[in-house]
């Protein structure tokens, strides 16, 4: 009889989501087969799949093992880490480290993403100033994380790599596409911009996000629409 | 080998964060100092153990700090191991767990706050129809989860009733204070049960507030900030 992780594996997902991004990485460095189900307009036609997988928030990702749905893409990360426990392991063995690691990851999604969002796409200048501030305030922490590492999760990718690829993302494609400044420049963030270097530089992860140019553009478009947004309201 | 290091826990009476290691330690039969905090006079010991978000709960295990009410509960679960089990040990039942647990912190205890601050009756009502869907998601889960028996975890009580129950006297102060009725035993009778069984549990009766004090200090200090903060957007 078949053990459960050989059972068939589908992910839910839609390609700008940085968070479907992350279970296909961890899915990938785990080498797990899987079928990608792509949500192609989650503003205005959801998939009658996502919508009976994830009846609670009705959002990607949504991972689907052997007929059994899995959302919140941290949750997702433990799960694919705990049932395929093959190298790499996504979280450490020592109770301690695992408990960095989740408070981390929690600390990248709940504050870093947003803050960084907002910086992109907030209209006036003190606004954008702000964001930018509290976009840097915790990268700064990220950054003391990083001392002595070559990754979060230490000589190899783990968790908490996974969960900040957007990070990393933002930290090459700002600065180089957009000429904007960024909220973490390798200047005041060297140790941030060496591991920006090394995470991208594994295809797995690079072969994940998507192109400078596509990124670049849905940027464009955030920037203007705020832009806009922020005159019509004057 | 029992885990080296004195335990400490950093936090104060009224927080439903502070409870969830508590009920842990306390499950567990791990003693610990508990370090009562006064938020607006933050100690040394606070800030320096919790530089990121200067918060409680915070467990000090050693001279090691844990952060993050749930992930103290994950690693007090990892550490005395050789003690009753707070999380499932199958993959997917954990997942379920923990899907539930963020559910109830960032959707139902926003949506308290948000009854709270409604100075509308139309709002309330929306508010708390809003809860109220909520509580019949967490009922269905409550009867998946248990599989029959009285808590989230089981026969015992587990990772989602420790998430889930810190929040039950802020949830009664909330129908008192704001004058609704929340939890209806013909509409979630299951959930109805499992508020007496978590709250007369002996790993949880010593560290729930009692309703009253609660509630003189939800009106006077918390209820009025809610309010402020939520008028001031």
């Amino acid at each position: 009889m078949a053990s459960i992780k050989e059972e068939e594996v589908k992910l839910i997902g839609n390609l700008p989501s940085m968070a479907s991004r992350k279970v296909e990485i961890a899915l990938q460095l785990k080498g797990i087969k899987y079928e990608f189900l792509e949500e192609h307009d989650l503003k205005h036609n959801k998939s009658p799949e996502l919508l009976k997988y994830n009846p609670v928030h009705k959002k990607v990702p949504v991972l689907i093992h052997s007929g059994r749905p899995i959302a919140e893409s941290l949750v997702i990360l433990e799960y694919i880490d705990e049932t395929w426990t093959q190298e790499p392991a996504l979280l450490p063995s020592d109770p301690y480290e695992r408990a960095s690691a989740r408070f981390w990851s929690k600390f990248i999604d709940d504050k870093c993403y947003p803050a960084v969002r907002k910086y992109l796409t907030l209209g006036s200048e003190t606004e954008v100033e702000s964001a930018r501030a509290e976009a840097q305030e915790g990268l700064q922490f990220l950054e003391n994380e990083l001392k002595g590492k070559k990754y979060f999760g230490g000589e190899t990718i783990g968790m908490v790599d996974v969960v900040a690829v957007g990070v990393a993302f933002w930290q090459q494609t700002l600065e180089e596409i957009m000429q904007m400044e960024p909220a973490n420049s390798c200047q005041d963030f060297p140790l941030l911009c060496a591991w920006a270097d090394e995470l991208l530089g594994c295809s797995v992860i690079s072969d994940n996000l998507p192109s400078k140019d596509k990124f670049s553009s849905l940027i464009q478009s955030r920037l203007q629409f705020a832009a806009a947004a922020s005159a019509a309201s004057k | 080998m029992a885990p080296q290091g004195e335990v400490k826990v950093l936090g104060a009476w009224p927080s439903p964060f502070v409870m969830r290691p508590r009920i842990a330690l306390n499950l567990k039969s791990v003693e610990y100092e508990f370090v009562e905090e006064n938020p607006g006079n933050k100690s040394e010991l606070l800030l320096k153990s919790n530089p990121v978000y200067k918060k409680i709960p915070v467990l000090i295990h050693g001279d090691k700090p844990v952060c993050e009410s749930l992930v103290i509960v994950q690693y007090i679960d990892e550490v005395w191991k050789d003690s009753t089990s707070i999380l499932p040990s199958d993959p997917y039942d954990r997942a379920m767990a923990r899907f539930w647990a963020a559910y109830v912190d960032d959707k139902m205890f926003p949506t308290m706050r948000e009854i709270v601050a409604a100075n509308e009756d139309e709002a309330k009502a929306a508010a708390v129809a809003l809860f109220k869907e909520g509580l019949s998601l967490l009922e269905e889960a409550l009867v998946k989860m248990s599989k029959g028996k009285k808590f989230f975890g089981g026969d015992e009580i587990g990772y989602m009733d420790i998430a889930f129950g810190c929040y039950i006297s802020w949830f009664k102060v909330t129908e008192i204070v704001s004058n609704v009725k929340l939890f209806d035993e013909s509409a979630t009778p299951h959930l109805v049960a499992w508020i007496h069984s978590f709250s007369s549990h002996p790993a949880v009766k010593d560290v729930m507030p009692e309703t009253d004090k609660l509630m003189e200090f939800a009106k006077n200090v918390v209820f009025p900030r809610i309010r402020a903060a939520a008028a001031a957007k």
